[in-house]
């Protein structure tokens, strides 16, 4: 090169622009190997790094003779001895028009908290995909957990093409069964690229032993992915306040990260969440005055009026507002051994803002190998679930598919202060059905037992109050109610006042009728909780099968048996409706504990002893479990 | 810089606000912050960065210097007239102790004198000072035990580093909540590579010391380095001569421990030039990182920056 070209070189490298992306797969894929080789045939490797490498190789590589590649990108002494990769690790390198930043993450262990971690700075992905293998678990896994995090650019790279003989009918299957699973997942723009990371065969450029193979390489695609910025640009303006620059009296500049949008001096902007309207006085890019502030500078604005205004307030275009309120649903990735309990409090950071912060409720779990929704009571390490979050006061926020730079935030265990959330907004509660705002349109879902228990913050159960005769079922659920009625919850009570008079006024107490009894009893619940309901049942219901029929009707954890226990001689003596005597005379036949069995619960949920506890306290007992199991709130 | 049509912003200007992102929100949350000043290229980006933060104002934060007293004479004339700018409030720590104990890196191994004089230095200024985030200029890219370095780096009381106990950091969103003792080390440079750093000193014509600039300097051969005889303190080998050559640095360690390059790069486009046909990494030239492959590891977690 002479000193012309090296100022041709600078020229060129100063005008490339940024593309981070994050690579997917496990160490068995062949991933560390195709990043290797990414920077090696970059020109990214000293020459020192390869001596490192090949001293390395002989002690833990697998490619014999010819240097392991994947030792290239391989960091900390412990994973190098346990031979996988444990962490996130960031490496970079460029081309002639682009500068790359890669995030690498694990297959393996911690996969989910590693990968939503990479992920989250990433605009684009590389999932790798073993061509003698084919699709895997891993590969659905990760393709969801990618498009979870909003990325909408994902390259599938079929590795290991040498070893299926460079066969085109192998690829075309692998590509066409995850083309059907990237429609199905709605990933946009998702492409299949056939690869050997080994010998380099379209990583970097074209094979001849893949000549049926006509589409871009690897580094090809990379380079051809929209950088962030222009679509960012096109989004309504969001500039979270990070710091207040007060140098001197006349002068009070807000500084921070322009998330979204535009600014320029004249425009109207909104403080949120006081709502205080003002104007855009100067924006300052480092100090000097400029035209207009794009999406991805750090800048200082400073204002047309004295308005307060603080670190976590957002300035916003005054057409253009975000949401305001304390609470949204979320999708919460939980990275921490503690499991997240609804109800606990955390520290949440969104954007500028800090504020203490409450998952209320987990309205499901996502199986991140088959996403599957299941019914959760709280959140373990590497689990998502969907999550109401209430906030200690009001903040702005926008969902996080269409704004990620207002719709992320990560929680805070408020003790030993280490990170243990992620969540994704995906919608405000106040108004889950209808939404007025112009700028943002809420993906609507189809009503359904979630959406109606959503609509009355609540989480359906039924709570089955089964004990003998004078026991006092229905003393503990009417005033269990009347408790869940004045907290605002919405529920229903099912006794024999409201079943046995109408529902089954057919049926009579042989074995057989009691058995329908209780079946009709467990449909008529079951409905009430698909409409977002807290049922209370209270029926001898005497036989562990029928409660076991009941129990299957419903979804997990939302079946809760609740013994109330008393003893005969107890109940007997309370006869309430003289039921007892009744039976002992011979009366009336078939009586529960007389002569026909009581079947007690062998594993309830909760049992309330009676004869030691007052209706009040009992209620207590069954409000605290309700609230420890996540159903009630607050 | 100017902004595209398309309002994308090149990789530098990316850089450079995510830089700049991260120190505000150190400024604007850390109680006792202070920055790490190396005196080196990193440092200087550093520093040049955190004044754009917060101009049209002047740094929230002083700048803490520790001085193994092994750095070059150069270096040290830098530092000073850096230290006497308007806007600087410049701390120098060293470690008393050990200086009286006759610690230095002629004597003892280069292990033994960066402990002592540079890594025990720092802690115990970071301790004196109750800082709760240093800033330093450590970039991903310098070697591979850092690739996996987060931006804000938890230490625990003893200011250790566990590789296995670091947070999670998504998205912007940077925790840099400390409990009363321990700390942050925050990294600005994260993500900057050796030939960002040179473009944007070029770029914004960024002062540096001249000793990154070729010159004929004194040097002797020593353990395969090419060591600057640049005081009396070098005691020479016998058979030892110096000789003039034409000499730079990639990265300023203690001198005796740090060796040159042979060059001609007297520019900046020049010394970028060179890098790009360099064919070995910018730590190489410091004999600290040759104890063992994964020393930067240890020495990591032991508190060394």
């Amino acid at each position: 090169m002479t000193e012309f070209d090296i100022h041709e070189y600078l020229e060129q490298h100063r005008g490339k622009d940024l593309l981070r992306f994050i690579t997917c797969g496990s160490v068995d894929d062949g991933k560390s190997t195709l990043i290797g080789r990414l920077l090696f045939d970059t020109q990214q490797v000293f020459e020192d790094q390869l001596a490192a490498v090949e001293r390395d190789s002989r002690k833990y590589g697998t490619t014999g003779e010819a240097p392991d590649l994947a030792l290239l990108v391989d960091g900390l002494q412990a994973e190098r001895e346990q031979g996988i990769t444990i962490d996130v690790a960031y490496r970079y390198f460029t081309t002639e028009s682009r500068k790359f930043i890669i995030a690498d993450t694990p297959g393996h262990e911690q996969y989910t908290r590693n990968m939503v971690t990479g992920a989250s700075t990433a605009r684009a992905a590389v999932v790798l995909v073993d061509a003698t293998r084919g699709m895997q678990v891993q590969t659905r896994r990760h393709s969801y957990l990618v498009h979870l995090l909003g990325i909408e650019h994902v390259l599938v790279a079929v590795n290991k093409m040498d070893a299926v003989g460079h066969d085109r009918a192998t690829f075309e299957s692998i590509a066409g069964d995850y083309d059907e699973f990237a429609r199905q997942l709605g990933i946009e723009h998702a492409r299949c690229v056939p690869v050997s990371a080994l010998t380099g065969a379209n990583v970097t450029r074209a094979s001849e032993s893949m000549d049926w193979y006509d589409g871009p390489s690897v580094l090809e695609w990379l380079e051809s992915v929209p950088p962030a910025g222009g679509e960012e640009a096109e989004r309504p303006m969001r500039f979270p306040v990070q710091y207040v620059n007060r140098p001197r009296s006349d002068f009070r500049g807000f500084c921070g990260l322009l998330t979204s949008g535009t600014v320029a001096p004249g425009d109207p902007v909104v403080v949120l969440p006081s709502g205080r309207r003002t104007e855009v006085a100067e924006v300052l890019l480092h100090g000097g005055a400029i035209d207009r502030g794009v999406a991805g500078q750090s800048l200082t604005l400073t204002l047309a009026d004295e308005v307060d205004v603080s670190r976590g307030d957002m300035l916003v275009h005054a057409e253009q507002l975000p949401r305001v309120g304390d609470c949204f649903d979320a999708r919460v990735v939980w990275m921490h051994d503690r499991p997240m309990l609804p109800g606990r409090q955390y520290d949440l950071k969104l954007a500028a803002t800090e504020v203490p912060a409450t998952p209320e409720a987990i309205h499901h779990r996502i199986d991140v190998n088959t996403l599957e929704h299941q019914p959760a009571e709280q959140l373990a390490l590497n689990e998502i679930g969907h999550c109401r979050i209430r906030a200690g006061r009001a903040l702005a926020f926008d969902a996080y598919l269409s704004q990620p730079g207002s719709g992320a935030f990560i929680l805070v265990d408020r003790v030993s202060n280490l990170t243990v959330g992620a969540g994704m907004i995906v919608r405000p509660v106040t108004d889950a059905l209808t939404d007025k705002s112009e700028n943002v349109t809420w993906h609507r879902q189809t009503v359904d037992k979630r959406s109606r228990a959503a609509q009355k913050a609540q989480r359906p159960a039924v709570l089955w109050f089964t004990g003998l005769s004078g026991a006092g079922k229905s003393t503990v659920a009417n005033a269990l109610e009347q408790a869940l009625f004045q907290r605002g919850h919405h529920s229903y009570l099912l006794d024999g006042d409201n079943v046995r008079h109408g529902l089954n006024r057919d049926l009579g107490f042989t074995d057989e009728d009691r058995v329908e009894n209780i079946r009709r009893i467990g449909e008529v619940a079951r409905l009430m909780a698909d409409a977002g309901l807290v049922v209370l049942s209270a029926f001898i219901s005497p036989f562990r099968a029928d409660r076991a029929l009941v129990r299957e009707l419903m979804e997990d954890g939302e079946f809760i048996e609740i013994h109330v226990d008393a003893p005969l001689e107890v109940c007997e003596s309370r006869d309430p409706k003289g039921l007892y005597a009744k039976a002992r005379a011979g009366v009336i036949r078939n009586f529960t504990g007389i002569d026909s069995p009581y079947e007690a619960p062998e594993d309830p949920e909760i049992v309330v002893n009676t004869a030691e506890l007052s209706a009040d306290e009992c209620v207590e007992e069954l409000l605290a479990y309700l609230k420890r199991r996540g159903i009630l709130i607050g | 810089m100017t902004i595209r049509d398309d309002h994308r912003l090149t990789h530098l200007e990316a850089l450079e606000a995510e830089s700049i992102h991260i120190i505000r929100e150190v400024a604007a949350t850390a109680q006792r912050p202070v920055m790490l000043y190396s005196i080196g290229k990193d440092s200087a980006v550093m520093l040049h960065l955190a004044r754009k933060a917060f101009a049209p104002g002047q740094l929230p934060f002083p700048l803490l210097n520790i001085d193994t007293t092994w750095k070059f004479q150069e270096v040290y004339a830098f530092r000073d007239r850096v230290a006497a700018e308007d806007d600087i409030d410049l701390i120098t720590h060293r470690n008393v102790e050990g200086l009286e104990q006759g610690i230095n890196p002629i004597e003892h191994s280069p292990g033994v004198h960066t402990d002592v004089l540079k890594t025990q230095a720092l802690k115990q200024a970071l301790s004196k000072y109750r800082v709760d985030a240093a800033f330093g200029g450590a970039r991903r890219d310098e070697e591979r035990s850092r690739a996996k370095e987060r931006v804000f780096s938890f230490r625990d009381r003893h200011h250790r580093w566990d590789p296995k106990n670091q947070r999670p950091e998504l998205w912007s969103l940077y925790n840099g909540r400390v409990a009363d003792g321990e700390s942050i080390r925050v990294f600005p440079l994260s993500n900057w590579t050796e030939l960002d750093v040179w473009q944007y000193i070029h770029l914004e014509s960024i002062p540096v010391p001249s000793l990154y600039f070729a010159d004929e300097r004194p040097v002797v051969d020593r353990n395969g380095m090419l060591v600057v005889v640049d005081d009396d303190r070098l005691p020479l080998e016998p058979g030892e001569t110096p000789r003039m050559e034409q000499v730079r640095f990639r990265t300023l360690g203690c001198y005796p421990l740090t060796g040159a390059i042979r060059s001609e790069a007297t520019t900046l486009p020049e010394i970028i030039h060179e890098m790009l046909i360099a064919r070995s990494s910018e730590r190489q030239g410091r004999a600290i990182d040759h104890d063992a492959a994964s020393s930067m590891e240890q020495k990591k977690q032991q508190g060394y920056f």
